[in-house]
């Protein structure tokens, strides 16, 4: 059962992620993005990370996917063009360089021989919100302090950005 | 263990299956003849004038930075709010800390004027 889960929430992560390339529209791929992580969340379920799943969903497919969105409708992005014809030294060298990594991933899979590694009920239970509460305010305290101020750094840095634009247009 | 999780699978598969039956039975069951006419957007009566996506002011950029950090301290609320009863007082001030760290950061926007639509006296 959890095999033909894997299968079909792979498939469908590898399927959402090439319509999402593929797609000249850049809202729909954004939309086929929220499909893709959706469904990686989905596959961190089936490996027992319970939160991860939880915040994966709240967090990428919500507040990233918003901030995406937002992006792209700052920018106005048109359609998207071809560029074989100009940039066809670069083209060639992106292609080298997908198909090498796609041969690490290939040669990667070819050594594994089981499908889903078992999970022993020791591993279950540290994705859950209890266990990732345990860590994360004793032992990574100062960690989970810092990303405050990260987050107080990036919502600054926003702001000051957005100010300059407008002081210098 | 995933076990628990078997019925957001079955409404996962009902929403999808109901979804895609509304989709193709209104496609086979209703009339469709578009013409130019049918497919243009309606813009009270008046002929549609440039594109559908207009370029947005970037005080909606602003708020949406200020939701993705409270999403985020939500997040990290989360596992706080399951286990501050056993962790003790020292976790409360922690977190305390942690908020009020976002806090200042919050107030400084505000003072700056992030959240201020009146264009009197948005800052921005």
């Amino acid at each position: 059962m959890i095999v033909y889960l894997f299968i079909l929430l792979a498939v469908l992560a590898i399927g959402s992620a090439l319509a999402m390339v593929i797609n000249k529209n850049v809202v729909n791929s954004a939309l086929f993005l929220v499909i893709n992580m959706v469904s990686l969340a989905g596959i961190y379920l089936l490996l027992n990370a319970q939160f991860l799943a939880v915040i994966q969903i709240l967090v990428y497919a919500g507040a990233i996917m918003v901030l995406f969105l937002f992006v792209i409708m700052l920018l106005n992005v048109e359609d998207e063009e071809k560029l074989f014809d100009k940039f066809r030294v670069k083209y060639f060298l992106a292609f080298i360089l997908g198909a090498a990594v796609v041969g690490q991933i290939f040669y990667s899979i070819a050594g594994v021989t089981d499908m889903l590694p078992e999970i022993s009920s020791n591993m279950a239970e540290i994705g859950t919100v209890e266990e990732a509460g345990d860590v994360l305010y004793t032992k990574y305290l100062l960690p989970f302090e810092m990303t405050a101020i990260l987050l107080t750094a990036a919502v600054v840095g926003a702001l000051m950005v957005a100010q300059y634009k407008i002081k210098k247009g | 263990m995933l076990d628990s999780y078997f019925p957001i699978l079955i409404l996962a598969g009902i929403a999808i299956v109901l979804a895609l039956l509304l989709m193709t039975l209104s496609r086979i069951l209703g009339p469709y003849r578009p013409n130019k006419h049918k497919l243009n957007p309606y813009e009270s009566g008046m002929d549609p004038v440039g594109e559908a996506r207009e370029r947005y002011s970037i005080s909606f950029y602003l708020v949406a930075m200020e939701f993705i950090v409270f999403d985020l301290e939500v997040v990290f609320i989360y596992p706080w709010a399951v286990r501050y009863l056993d962790l003790g007082l020292g976790t409360f001030i922690s977190m305390m800390v942690f908020i009020t760290i976002l806090l200042i950061g919050l107030l400084y926007t505000l003072k700056k004027g992030t959240l201020d639509w009146d264009l009197k006296t948005n800052k921005i």
